[in-house]
């Protein structure tokens, strides 16, 4: 009964082409926001926002990452990783070097330098495709990581190898180190994941999500009409690992704090942020959401129900844990291989007839 | 400067070893990936689950003690028997084929003509799903795996080598065992698929899917027969690389080495798993021998990709590969 077109009536082009076209959509988007800024602020303690909140803010940012490399352009990246940890050592060597500068044009800045390395390691796109790219994509997550382990420049030459977020304060709140509060921390990430989400929800309706969606679909016949594979690969690298170089900052720098490079960003990493988006549905800043969503709150529940309800040891649930998340991956795979995505647009359809589908 | 030469010639030597052990890894994917288009991310977890499976026949173990100690209580830990290492093997290479059928049924068959990125992607999911299977079937702490091997210091090449040059080479027995095994699979599949009616069968399949099942070859069992054998492939190099350093996690990282083997190799060719695993293991050694030093060391990590990455920009199909060509 509420969601339809019927009624609502465009008058202008840009109605007409505007995100949510559907009035219940937009109203339903808007109510979303107005929750996730207005409500859950008030109501987040330090559990939630560590176990839960900030993890799939920052999860989200690297699956709409990936997801834009491999979901948009359909070039399989292995590197999530990797790329994650440039972003957290040029936050962290920004931080350290200029203190006065606002955080926020670090997480920034961190993310742009991790866009030069990607483009980098994008080049070899241009020769090679499908598995021998995310072979070559594994070159350098592990070549990444080797480096800022025994580069001592990296780490500011602490002796523990490890790196740790200096407190920075943003209009009064600190946001890193040892004094954040939950809501704190929690508006910073989802300010960023709004912009960020917002700019990809746009580029990707726009000619530039157009043309990696040609190079995707298929690059001969794109490079034929007129898509520059060059421009459009390296860009859609480019873009990619500028949200997952900004989730790797503030990965580091926001939620965990300190981190050990081998231990936070290696290749179990990369696999993960491919699982949301298979699980999310690839090409779908949605089901980037969806996806991370599901891969953060699934081993919490878990271990709540395993470890607190049934008091089973915490490897048997880890264990478990890996068990169930293989299989659903397969399970997804065979039922819907679009993912969560794909059965939220079939429940708009549904949606859209009830309660007359005929 | 001759000790140097020694030396390095023995570094090559101990590459040279190292790399068969991961062309071992690379003929399963190789021969997966020939007759059904999948890259089976999986293997190396089927060596994991190979080795463990073996481990636990051999020690007797409870399989799934650990959850049924921990949902009726009780401390199950073993039938208290042990097996002789062939018995094991043999049983082991039972649970492979076994699973190599339930992978088929459960899972392959209802991803036919799907995009191959899904396939691999779905191998990705039953890698996590084997692994999480295998450690709560057998228990996550590191294992010894022994079946009789000879381990240690060859003390016949030491002796030979001092008196041909003056300088004993260290080289491990199982290495050298590791090379003969390696050298006999690899004539025993080829003899294989060249002189028998499955053998043919299974080129038929690589060859073109529609036209074997057209000519009444069952693909099905072919992928069955396949999955065996990449299954078998799995146990020998599970129990190479179990004796070497112990059967643990980090057994399916050699999988992700065995990725760059493949590159170099080209994804198709048996030959072309055993130079590409030779000139990366050798590689790896020589470049960590003269170049880690002076950068850091643990170069190890990366070489291997990085080399194949290069490679690839020049060659894309690797060095034995079909060529690559693409119709619109």
């Amino acid at each position: 009964m509420f969601y339809r077109e019927a009624g609502d009536f465009k008058t202008s082009y840009s109605d007409d082409s505007q995100t949510f076209p559907i009035r219940f959509d937009r109203w339903r988007y808007y109510g979303v926001l107005a929750i996730a800024f207005g409500v859950i602020p008030f109501l987040i303690n330090d559990y939630w926002a560590n176990a839960v909140f900030v993890p799939f803010l920052i999860y989200a940012i690297a699956a709409i990452g990936l997801n834009i490399l491999t979901g948009y352009c359909g070039q399989v990246s292995l590197g999530t990783g990797g790329f994650m940890a440039v972003g957290a050592y040029a936050c962290y060597k920004l931080m350290t070097a200029f203190p006065e500068v606002s955080i926020l044009i670090h997480v920034l800045l961190a993310g742009g330098v991790t866009a030069g390395v990607g483009v980098l390691f994008g080049l070899p796109s241009l020769r090679i495709k499908g598995f021998y790219l995310a072979v070559a994509t594994l070159a350098a997550q592990f070549f990444l990581v080797w480096l800022f382990n025994k580069v001592p420049w990296f780490y500011n030459y602490s002796a523990s190898g490890q790196i740790s977020a200096p407190e920075r304060t943003i209009l009064g709140h600190a946001v890193t180190g040892a004094n954040t509060t939950a809501a704190s921390k929690y508006l910073f990430c989802l300010v960023i994941v709004f912009a960020l989400a917002w700019l990809a929800r746009n580029l990707t309706r726009g000619s530039v999500g157009r043309k990696w969606m040609a190079i995707r679909d298929m690059d001969i016949a794109a490079e034929i009409i007129g898509v520059n594979p060059l421009t459009t690969k390296l860009s859609a690298f480019a873009v990619s690992s500028f949200y997952i170089g900004v989730a790797g900052a503030l990965f580091f720098s926001v939620y965990l704090g300190a981190v050990e490079v081998g231990e936070a960003f290696g290749i179990q990493k990369s696999f993960l942020v491919l699982f949301m988006i298979i699980i999310g549905g690839l090409g779908s800043i949605f089901g980037a959401f969806a996806g991370a969503a599901f891969l953060v709150l699934l081993p919490v529940l878990l271990k709540n129900i395993l470890v607190g309800q049934l008091g089973w040891a915490t490897d048997l649930a880890a264990h478990i844990e890996l068990m169930i998340v293989g299989g659903l991956i397969v399970a997804f795979l065979i039922a819907e291989p679009h993912g969560l995505a794909q059965l939220w647009r079939l429940a708009k359809e549904k949606l859209r007839l009830w309660p007359f589908p005929h | 400067m001759t000790d140097q030469l020694l030396f390095a010639a023995e570094v090559t030597l101990n590459g040279l070893m190292a790399g068969v052990l991961y062309a071992l890894v690379a003929l399963g994917f190789v021969l997966i990936f020939k007759a059904s288009g999948i890259f089976n991310y999986a293997q190396g977890v089927l060596a994991l689950f190979a080795a463990l499976t073996l481990v636990g026949f051999q020690n007797g173990q409870v399989p799934f003690a650990h959850l049924i100690n921990a949902v009726f209580g009780g401390h199950l830990q073993s039938f208290g028997w042990q097996l002789p290492g062939a018995v094991a093997i043999v049983l082991t290479a039972l649970v492979m084929v076994a699973l190599a059928v339930l992978i088929e049924r459960l899972v392959l068959r209802h991803l036919v003509n799907q995009a191959p990125i899904i396939l691999f992607m779905a191998t990705i999911g039953l890698a996590y799903f084997l692994e999480g299977f295998g450690d709560i079937l057998w228990g996550a702490d590191i294992k010894k795996l022994d079946v009789g091997l000879p381990q240690g210091i060859s003390e016949t090449v030491e002796t030979l080598t001092d008196s041909l040059f003056g300088y004993g080479f260290f080289i491990d027995n199982l290495d050298i065992v590791a090379t003969l095994v390696a050298a006999l699979l690899v004539i025993s599949l080829t003899l294989f698929s060249q002189f028998t009616k499955y053998g043919r069968a299974l080129r038929a399949v690589a060859d073109d899917h529609q036209a074997a099942l057209s000519v009444g070859i069952s693909l099905r069992f072919i992928w069955v027969m396949v999955w065996s054998i990449a299954g078998i492939v799995a146990l020998v190099a599970g129990i190479m690389w179990g004796t070497k350093s112990g059967v643990q996690f980090s057994l399916s990282l050699i999988a992700l080495k065995a990725l760059p083997v493949l590159m170099l190799g080209g994804f198709t060719s048996i030959p072309g798993a055993i130079v590409g695993g030779l000139i990366i293991g050798m590689g790896e050694k020589l470049f960590e021998f003269f170049v880690g030093p002076m950068i850091g060391g643990a170069t190890e990590n990366w070489f291997a990709y990085v080399l194949a990455l290069l490679f690839l920009v020049f060659r894309p199909q690797g060095l034995f590969g079909e060529r690559i060509i693409e119709r619109v």
